[in-house]
């Protein structure tokens, strides 16, 4: 059977992406953000998942203005690195899962989530650059990810009660997967930015981590934001932390934190990071490797 | 089980509620609308041949595209929070940021009070803070209040 093992939730800049193509990431500047991921990408060595489901928002690179579906899942078999502007990012081709992306998408469907299906497109900063932030550099990707995608963009998007009520629907259709996976299930975009208008440069520390704070445990009270809320304290383009709680919904009740990292700024933005374990009972820790128990323990 | 408690929103206080917050253009259905050609103009922009023929001649790359005189001005000029008056979207326009080859947070800070390095030097030391900019009905109702108190 499938399990959703962990949440991995992240900021997804694109300065990321090009600090990493570019070998800055251990500058003055990057260092400090980089540094935040050693522990995670230490940790998804002895993980090794198979599939990710990573729930990210298109930066008008597949879908323009001609279509905006609110939530939408690929069932392709790979994609390739958009071309945002300035050619597509040197990373791997991003391999699919369709036998798990279709069950996930029937399944979600049944549970009267009305998903939108995609078979081709380009996948952009909003997905790649996560994978760099949490496998670095290597020849291929080291797991099959089905990308979700959230539309964040063209208000109203959805609430983060519905966010949340999908990411539960996911949990369910995994678990209802006959094949053996080992699936986590991630969460980016974020934290507080506002990228327009004389408001821009945006930034609520105090905000961020009262939100970091409330992904651990059994409380649900941030599936109740509203959006206005989002947009006050956290600028305009805060809306994506509702992405998070896709994530956050598919751990069930409880969870418990592995890893947290905090630093502002990159570029415009709060970069947020959090490792996070479904905490009902399943048992579910995959870290057999002492290195990274070294690490926990710290 | 799917724990969802759907309560229902009014859309027009919904939307009414964007309207209060200081300097910044919530991107609605009704700026999507009279923003989708500025858009799609930016989208283009994607292509290598179209940045090439939009930059040897701006104006008449931006003739061939349903247009008003407003918006093209506006693009022209590079005018970004006149574009986001009139429907323009920061990841479509970013797409002209890229053409124009400047970093994402210059063209960010033209959109400030602040130059580029000051806009920078912000960041750097935090971002700009949420106090004072959450609400502009807060703000008018509490130098009411100051007013008030120094009469």
């Amino acid at each position: 059977m499938a399990r959703i093992t962990a949440g991995v939730a992240s900021s997804h800049v694109p300065l990321l992406g090009v600090a990493s193509d570019f070998d800055k990431d251990r500058d003055d500047y990057f260092g400090p953000i980089f540094a935040g991921y050693d522990w995670t990408r230490e940790w998804e060595k002895a993980e090794k998942p198979d599939v990710i489901i990573l729930v990210y928002n298109d930066h008008a690179s597949a879908f323009d203005m001609k279509i905006i579906p609110t939530f939408a899942i690929g069932c392709g078999e790979r994609y390739k690195s958009a071309d945002e502007g300035w050619g597509p990012r040197p990373v791997p081709d991003v391999e699919g899962h369709p036998d798990l992306a279709w069950h996930i998408a029937q399944s979600l469907v049944l549970d009267e989530f009305d998903m939108t299906i995609i078979n081709e497109m380009d996948v952009d900063h909003g997905l790649t650059v996560p994978l760099s932030m949490m496998f670095g550099k290597p020849d291929a990707w080291p797991c099959k990810v089905v990308p979700l995608a959230v539309n964040v963009v063209t208000y109203p998007p959805p609430s983060g009660n519905r966010c949340w009520a999908l990411g539960e629907a996911i949990a369910k259709a995994v678990d209802s997967f006959p094949e053996d996976l080992n699936v986590q299930i991630w969460g980016t975009g974020g934290m507080s930015h506002q990228l327009q208008g004389p408001r821009a440069g945006l930034i609520n520390k105090e905000w961020d981590n009262m939100f970091l704070d409330g992904l651990i445990g059994d409380s649900d009270h941030l599936r109740r934001i509203p959006h206005i809320e989002y947009l006050r304290e956290t600028g305009s383009e805060g809306i994506e932390m509702v992405m998070w709680l896709v994530m956050r919904g598919a751990l069930g009740k409880k969870t418990r934190a592995l890893h947290r990292h905090y630093h502002v700024p990159c570029s415009n933005t709060a970069i947020g990071h959090m490792v996070l374990r479904p905490d009902n009972g399943e048992g579910l820790d995959m870290t057999g490797s002492e290195t990274v128990s070294a690490i926990a323990a710290e | 089980m799917i724990t969802e408690d759907p309560k229902h929103q009014d859309i027009h206080e919904y939307l009414a509620e964007f309207e209060d917050i200081p300097g910044t253009r919530v991107y609605t259905a009704a700026r999507a609308r009279k923003g989708y050609h500025m858009n799609q103009f930016a989208m283009s922009l994607m292509k290598d041949e179209n940045r090439a023929r939009f930059k040897a001649d701006e104006r008449a790359y931006l003739d061939e595209w349903p247009l008003n005189e407003e918006q093209k001005e506006a693009l022209l000029a590079r005018d970004y929070n006149r574009c986001l008056d009139l429907g323009g979207n920061v990841y479509f326009l970013a797409k002209l940021f890229s053409t124009d080859g400047i970093p994402f947070a210059e063209a960010v800070s033209t959109m400030t009070d602040m130059s580029f390095p000051e806009y920078r030097e912000m960041m750097m030391n935090g971002g700009r803070s949420p106090e004072g900019v959450r609400s502009i009905r807060a703000n008018a109702a509490s130098s009411g209040e100051t007013n008030e108190g120094a009469r």
